[in-house]
């Protein structure tokens, strides 16, 4: 996650020690939860070969849907592989996917929804009116049908989905920056002779980056969300690839039998969900407080 | 003074405020004792614990403080020990607070009647009927215009002087024991403000209330305030009856207190002119903000242009900046016409013309340090990096008499005055030939806003630089003018050499002008109303006969 973006504040002319001292004081129980769950499915995600012990797509046994046991801990899947290390893959495809997806709707959403605030006027309403209609459509279908056009792929996916997720983006970076815009620095900027790109970024975007650190957290989740309903619809990421969406979707028929085996993946979506939310949540408190300072 | 007559005592109280560092004091052991029907004037520079105090006589601290020591005895109860919901009931019942910017306090989405008797309805049981004639008395007794109209429309359909007025009837409703004033009148005109103050001072003599009046402004506490209790880093530094402490002021930092007003320069005459704007007409939509407006700045003089809130002297600086594009007419800099608009002007023609805004709050970017605000106008205009660029920002740092060790601050980390300072520093970075100055020192305090105004006046020593300087406080042209433009509803009252303009015979505006301006003597309000009153001839008198 990016949460090493601190926005400056008093704090910064002291040592780093109380810097920090500081921070951790206003770190709740909650948001330690939430570190241990993010940093722990970071761990997991890189170091998944590491871990797991059998390969993503390995067929290890010629029981189907085997039950839980010491040598397949979640039991097997419908092909036989090994549901405990295909979920382990799961969180390196579903957290990249997902974070390259948020990325890319950040960069979008941020830059046209700063442009809008500050240039104002026809551009503001050209922009603001496209994303409306864009806003018109119900979103998970538009994907659907634009994923069956152009095929799914893992970079198809990222960019529509990036897209689609855009709008929301910025419509909140645009109603941010708004009041970033009219501050006497934005037009004494515009004074000085600087350029536009120079005021969207150096000028109104440090000032709304703690409402956008905070947002990316939010979006991550409904990313993922999105990717895994995608792939339990058998639109997302496409087999053998493992992910958490797709994964509830092969061992469904499981649950029918009292097996919760299926239920594991989106347990695993759950608590990312709640361990983003709660490091959001920290952060929001945090920077409420630099606010205060002010 | 005996024991009956004290209905507040405030003995060595403490405040604390939370930071990183742990628990602050801001207010260090004051005391004071207020009596029955009397006024008591809090004077102190921004940051000398006021507010707190204002607010703690209430038994109240702001988010983040606590009350750490002290009493604080409101007729013979001990509001610190009182139980919260017997604390809640006493205040707006029988201690009122009244803001300092009404436009923020008035809840919008209410009418003002409603919110005026909410109190006397709630707590006090007063019928609404009669709450409500109740209110429309007080209404009268401030001088409301209209007020049976004024008190069914919404807050932002009001001005700000009369929305001011309306909550003083709000804190009075009740008839309280002890109102907290908290510079009631800062945000206002001089025009309204006198206003303001004289229904103020009226209201309060005519109910006995007892009165805290928080203000950093010396003239206006000596108009209101029996006692004045002078106050520094959350300590007392002196308290005396007005009358006295005006005579004889103890401590030096009093005495600097009121040195500030008698800054006078000599006017010099013009012998070039940098600026010339020939009969030019701005309007935002169909609004006409300036009319037929002919003026010229003399080069290395001051050009002060003066006027009450919606006179367009704002107006003014955003059409010479090129923000606001003329309707008619032409704006000429050097002799040769400028572009109308910021983005038709070249880089060259935007670094000489610099503006210093009011607010260095919101001029200064709160995520760059002073380095960057400093020098991003030397990167552009001179193109300099790195060890040069650094040299001379600290030049300029010291050229403002901030030092440059504070480079890498950011404006959070500064005080208003150095906030400004920084802002000076910037234009000046580009070594413009005029700056245009609109209002940079009424944010300010009035030790602070001397500082200003002679760094200004050194700077313009050392650089020739010439200054549009746009304000609505007369002590300030007095201070730093060359020539004065009086300005109202977008047109040119007066204009001329400032001692030709600021003596008599003036036009009747500019005398009204000039005369709302608190002077530093108890009976300066009296003899002004007295005055106006005996209906001197000035045509357009702010106070209705009522």
């Amino acid at each position: 996650m990016t949460m090493s973006q601190q926005p400056p504040s008093r704090r910064d002319a002291r040592p780093p020690a109380s810097r920090f001292s500081a921070m951790f004081r206003r770190t709740t129980p909650a948001a330690w939860l939430g570190f241990a769950i993010v940093v722990l499915y970071g761990l997991i995600a890189l170091f998944a070969p590491l871990i797991a012990p059998y390969g993503e797509a390995q067929v290890v046994s010629s029981v189907p849907f085997a039950p839980w046991s010491q040598s397949f801990l979640f039991g097997t899947d419908q092909l036989g592989r090994d549901v405990f290390s295909r979920m382990i893959y799961a969180a390196r495809n579903t957290i990249a996917i997902s974070l390259a997806a948020t990325v890319l709707t950040f960069a979008v959403g941020t830059t046209l929804g700063i442009v809008s605030a500050v240039a104002g006027g026809i551009v503001d309403m050209v922009i603001s009116r496209i994303v409306d209609a864009v806003m018109a459509l119900p979103q998970l279908i538009v994907i659907l049908v634009l994923l069956s056009v152009v095929g799914s792929s893992v970079v198809s996916l990222i960019v529509i989905i990036g897209i689609a997720d855009a709008t929301n983006v910025f419509r909140l970076s645009r109603s941010v920056a708004m009041n970033v815009a009219v501050m006497d620095f934005v037009e004494d900027a515009r004074v000085r002779g600087e350029s536009l790109t120079w005021i969207v970024f150096h000028e109104v975007l440090p000032n709304i980056l703690s409402t956008l650190v905070a947002e990316f957290g939010m979006r991550f989740c409904f990313v993922v969300l999105t990717i895994s309903a995608l792939s339990f619809l058998g639109l997302g990421i496409q087999p053998p690839t493992a992910d958490w969406g797709s994964m509830v979707r092969e061992n469904a028929t499981l649950i029918s039998y009292g097996d919760v085996t299926p239920l594991l993946p989106a347990a695993a979506i759950a608590v990312l969900a709640i361990g983003v939310n709660f490091v959001v949540d920290w952060f929001l408190h945090y920077a409420s407080g630099l606010r205060d300072d002010q | 003074m005996t024991n009956e007559d004290v209905l507040l005592s405030i003995a060595d109280l403490k405040v604390e405020a939370e930071t990183d560092d742990g628990w602050q004091p801001i207010v260090n052991g004051v005391s004071l004792t207020l009596r029955k029907g009397e006024v008591l004037g809090l004077i102190g520079e921004s940051g000398a614990g006021k507010s707190t105090i204002g607010l703690a006589a209430m038994g109240f601290t702001r988010p983040g403080c606590r009350i750490a020591g002290g009493t604080v005895t409101f007729d013979g109860i001990d509001l610190l020990k009182l139980p919260p919901a017997q604390l809640r009931a006493m205040r707006g019942t029988r201690i009122a607070y009244v803001a300092q910017s009404a436009a923020l306090s008035f809840n919008p989405a209410h009418r003002i009647m409603d919110q005026t008797i909410e109190t006397a309805v709630l707590d006090m049981g007063v019928p609404r009927r009669q709450a409500r004639q109740d209110a429309l008395d007080l209404f009268r007794q401030l001088q409301l215009p209209d007020p049976e109209r004024l008190a069914e429309r919404y807050p932002h359909q009001v001005s700000g002087g009369q929305l001011q007025r309306a909550m003083t009837a709000m804190a009075m409703t009740c008839r309280p024991d002890l109102i907290v004033f908290d510079e009631p009148t800062t945000a206002l005109d001089v025009t309204t403000q006198v206003e303001v103050l004289a229904a103020i001072r009226k209201a309060v003599q005519q109910h006995g209330t007892a009165a805290i009046y928080i203000t950093h402004d010396l003239a206006v506490v000596s108009q209101m305030a029996d006692r004045i209790l002078v106050l520094r880093h959350g300590s007392e530094v002196e308290e005396a009856p007005t009358r006295q402490m005006l005579a004889a002021p103890r401590e030096d930092y009093t005495k600097s207190l009121w040195s500030v007003r008698h800054l006078h320069k000599p006017a010099a005459p013009r012998d070039d002119v940098i600026l010339d704007m020939r009969n030019v007409d701005a309007a935002y939509g169909k609004f006409k903000v300036l009319d037929d407006i002919t003026l010229s700045v003399p080069r290395g003089r001051t050009l002060a242009v003066v006027g009450e809130s919606g006179s367009g002297k704002s107006t003014l600086a955003r059409v010479v900046s090129g923000l606001l594009r003329p309707e008619k007419g032409e704006v000429l800099f050097k002799g040769a016409a400028l572009p109308p608009v910021v983005e038709k002007r070249s880089r060259e023609q935007l670094r000489q013309i610099q503006l210093v805004y009011q607010s260095a709050d919101t001029a200064l970017n709160p995520r760059q340090r002073v380095g960057d605000l400093v020098g991003r106008r030397l990167e552009l205009y001179f193109g300099m990096k790195g060890r040069e660029k650094e040299r001379r920002i600290g030049e300029l740092l010291d050229q403002v008499e901030l030092g440059a060790h504070h480079i890498g601050r950011f404006p959070a980390e500064l005080s208003g005055g150095q906030k400004q300072r920084v802002s000076i520093a910037r234009a000046l970075a580009a070594k413009p030939d005029l700056m245009i100055c609109d209002e940079i020192t009424s944010a300010l305090d009035q030790i602070i806003q001397g500082e200003i105004l002679k760094l200004l006046m050194q700077l313009q020593r050392e650089t020739g630089v010439s200054y549009l300087f746009i304000t609505h406080d007369i002590a300030t042209v007095r201070a730093i003018a060359d020539e004065v433009v009086v300005m109202n509803r977008g047109k040119i009252v007066q204009q001329g050499p400032k001692d030709t303009v600021l003596s008599p015979p003036y036009p009747p505006y500019t005398g009204r002008l000039l005369d709302s301006v608190p002077e530093i003597d108890p009976d300066w309000l009296t003899r002004l109303l007295a005055r106006r009153q005996g209906g001197e001839p000035d045509g357009s008198s702010p106070l209705p006969q009522g």
